[in-house]
């Protein structure tokens, strides 16, 4: 054993030197690094591209028409929030209004479950503060019929889909009116009669999934289109890869997004891939990509209008790059302070959504900073009476929760023997 | 001695092979400048460089098959899954690939490769990050599997691991990391003043394939690995027996004789896992038992698992094996 340890060890030597014709090496394995780390200035530049830039062609072109979207950025807002340029979805007032409002609280209710993880009384919790636009202009665009496959950082698709924040807030909480029964971490919805299919941990899964769900759809001849979300650091796995070459080859109604918003936990999207645009990757696999600017309400709407549209008229598939800035943590496991700069948010060229929407609207004479005030405070208000009702139906540390024998529920649809006699083993272990 | 926690142990292992060995190097899903959601590899990077302990993409797939082709070329990487539950994409490069390498190339090539990954419950982490997925690795020939249970034995096995020219998955249950938590989420010890606490600094090996008499006892025996050992310890002291308590360590290869001296001693035994009950690897354990005890088993083999469902959320404490099910087992394979 020793003896074929050194000859293996010998052997090993020799190989990691046999690359060099001198035989002398030095390491030369390429890392990247993240831009920017904790104690450095954050450096962006501003965006380059401007609303008028990029065409918008009827949704049945060939894909090689949108390479230029694939690289550039799809924008309609520009840096003072006015809107121009073809890709301007021309929405009235009254939806941007409601996608305002809805942004609005889904941030105020983020920052109410991230103090209450704070306080014990929630195991966990994730924010989606600073790319709010990119699932509620998404969301807003698709018909409700069509089916969504989210990652965890979508909430405002639920509210979109008609679950309301009490839902949510029992989800995050796991009690008993939660209607996933307390089984997944919070942030993890399922939302059935909304169309929303069950988010799940492993990261990416969702993709591939939609892929087939989209062919279904064609199967069945509906005319339903099915959207999905991942992450940069997400768009590195398999089931990406599996996703898109799938849709190329079957061409079903699907819009497949990537949320580059900079990060996947410490790990800056140059780790993720060497290539410079998520998007662009359509384009080897034959179907159009589009870089869009994710913090673009009115860009976001437009660009998923538009693969709805393609999708809907059987065009096929569509991979948009939703460019944003992840807001917060992660999650409430990590500090992001120790891996990147505190204060990068505030460099970010992409700015606020919120922000941005509320200034398009004022522009439009549709909205005030008064009412913006009022409708923070009211939303605040909401949430503090949602919470205390929530907690009626169970807390995080006293319950109630579902029995404990509902363990057993939902693995199959009927309980098999051997999970009726496990049941019987944990109510006998409860006296 | 030093005091260390398991995460400092482990960390302590891969310093030293980073330093003694040129050929180790460490990748996985922010172990570099982060040092690891756990915080595992901390201050590894800035000590060793950005090529010997990095970050990679989001991948495990691509982080086990990546590994396997560094390790055929020379190197003896130390991937980290970022928990157990994620190995899963890596699945047909652990088992079909890693694990068959020597054998399909009759012992050409092979892989040295030590998986860290961080297993079980009790996090409040439901599905996802809860899983005891030991079992499915035990079940293909040429892998090795481990799993430590205090940070004097996670150091020497994991040094150990990585000297290995076999592949290892190593799995660390993270409710163990910063103490020996014993069944009640609320009063964990730290690793002060605990046994296995005291970590030596300098490197040294505790032997792949050798189970650890935690406790002797007469009465019977219990079996276990992971953070089940120290429920079933606190479990044995509230039961009055007196158990003789195992920690197999090592799953693959298994420490039969120990097991075998001790359960024909006491006559009566108890396997303990967190894992689901269902082939789980205490089902292999329960097997080798009657193969080799039959003759002195006074009572039924009982198993304490976890139930045969996915790992809840709220209702964790009723799914994990608790000191109350050992203890309830325990006096039932008395009776017998
Ligand atoms: C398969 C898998 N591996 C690892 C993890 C742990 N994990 C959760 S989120 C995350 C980072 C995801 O980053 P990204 O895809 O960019 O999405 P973001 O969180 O930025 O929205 C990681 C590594 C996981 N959930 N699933
Ligand atoms: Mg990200």
């Amino acid at each position: 054993m020793a003896d074929s340890q050194a000859e293996l060890h010998k052997a090993r030597e020799s190989a990691s030197q046999s690359n060099g014709q001198d035989g002398k090496t030095e390491p030369c394995l390429r890392v990247p690094e993240a831009p920017h780390r904790p104690g450095e200035e954050p450096r962006f530049s501003r965006f380059s591209q401007q609303p008028g830039d990029l065409h918008r062609p009827d949704p049945l072109v060939d894909y090689t028409e949108l390479r230029p979207h694939a690289n550039g950025l799809v924008r309609v807002l520009d840096d003072e929030a006015h809107a121009s340029g073809p890709w301007n979805p021309e929405i009235d007032a009254e939806t941007l209004l409601e996608g305002l409002k809805i942004m609005v609280r889904i941030r105020h209710f983020d920052s109410r479950m991230l103090t209450m993880q704070r306080q014990g009384r929630l195991s966990f919790y994730l924010e989606s503060k600073m790319e709010e636009a990119v699932a509620t202009a998404a969301g807003l665009a698709l018909h409700p019929d069509d089916l969504l496959f989210p990652s965890y950082r979508q909430h405002a698709l639920m509210l979109i889909r008609g679950a309301t924040l009490l839902d949510m807030a029992c989800q995050c909480i796991g009690n008993t009116r939660d209607n996933a029964k307390g089984r997944q971490m919070p942030v993890h919805y399922s939302w059935r009669q909304g169309k929303i299919v069950s988010i799940s941990s492993p990261v990416g899964t969702q993709f591939p999934q939609a892929v087939g769900a989209a062919m279904a759809a064609d199967y069945f001849g509906r005319p339903q289109v099915v959207a999905s979300w991942l992450g940069d650091g997400t768009a590195a796995q398999g089931d990406f890869h599996y996703a898109i070459n799938f849709a190329s080859v079957y061409r079903p109604p699907i819009i497949l997004n990537v949320v580059n918003n900079q990060w996947a936990i410490s790990t800056h999207r140059n780790i993720a891939t060497g290539g410079r645009s998520f998007a662009a990757r359509a384009d080897a696999y034959g179907f159009p990509g589009l870089r869009v600017d994710g913090n673009d309400f009115l860009a976001v709407y437009a660009a998923t209008a538009w693969a709805a549209e393609r999708a809907r008229r059987h065009g096929g598939p569509t991979l948009l790059e939703m460019y944003t800035y992840r807001g917060g943590a992660h999650s409430t496991n990590d500090d992001p302070s120790r891996y990147r700069p505190a204060d990068e948010g505030r460099f970010w060229p992409g700015g606020d959504p919120v922000e941005r929407l509320k200034q398009h609207l004022i522009h439009l004479g549709a909205w005030t900073e008064e009412q913006h005030e009022s409708l923070n405070q009211d939303t605040a208000r909401t949430i503090t009476e949602v919470v205390k009702e929530a907690e009626t139906y169970g807390t995080m540390n006293e319950g109630p929760y579902d029995p404990p024998e509902t363990i057993f529920d939902d693995v199959y649809e009927e309980l098999p023997p051997h999970l009726k006699r496990q049941r019987d083993e944990l109510l006998g272990e409860q006296d | 001695m030093p005091k260390m926690n398991m995460i400092q142990a482990i960390n302590s292992a891969l310093d030293i092979m980073l330093e003694r060995d040129p050929t180790v190097c460490i990748f996985g899903e922010d172990v570099g400048y982060f040092g690891g959601v756990f915080r595992a590899t901390v201050g590894l990077q800035e000590r060793y460089g950005k090529h010997r302990v990095f970050d990679s993409p989001l991948a495990e797939g691509g982080i086990i098959s990546t590994a396997i082709g560094m390790g055929i070329n020379g190197l003896r990487p130390v991937p980290e899954i970022q928990f157990s539950d994620y190995i899963y994409p890596g699945f047909d490069q652990i088992t079909n690939e890693l694990a068959k390498l020597r054998y399909r190339s009759g012992g050409e090539w092979s892989a040295p490769l030590t998986i860290r990954t961080p297993c079980g419950g009790g996090i409040r982490g439901a599905l996802y990050h809860s899983q005891s997925p030991e079992a499915y690795f035990t079940h293909t020939a040429g892998l090795n599997v481990v799993m430590p249970s205090n940070p004097h034995d996670v150091k020497g096995l994991l040094i150990s691991s990585i000297e290995s020219n076999d592949p290892v998955l190593f799995f660390e249950p993270k409710r163990l990391y910063r103490g020996p938590f014993n069944g009640d989420p609320h009063k964990v010890p730290t690793w002060t003043n605990q046994p296995g606490g005291d970590v030596p600094e300098e490197y040294y090996k505790t032997p792949l394939g050798k189970a650890a008499i935690i406790r002797e006892g007469a009465d019977c025996t219990v079996i276990t690995w992971g953070a089940m050992v120290h429920v079933s310890r606190k479990a044995i002291e509230q039961s009055g027996l007196n158990a003789e308590l195992i920690d197999l360590r090592t799953l693959v290869p298994l420490d039969i004789e120990t097991v075998a001296a001790s359960v024909k001693k006491t006559g009566r035994c108890v396997i303990v896992h967190e894992a689901p009950r269902t082939t789980g690897f205490g089902a292999e354990v329960l097997s080798l038992v009657q193969e080799h005890c039959f003759w002195h088993l006074e009572a039924p083999i009982i198993r304490v698992t976890g139930w045969d469902t996915p790992f809840p959320h709220t209702l964790e404490w009723q799914y994990m094996p608790g000191r109350k099910r050992i203890v309830r087992a325990l006096k039932k394979v008395m009776q017998e």
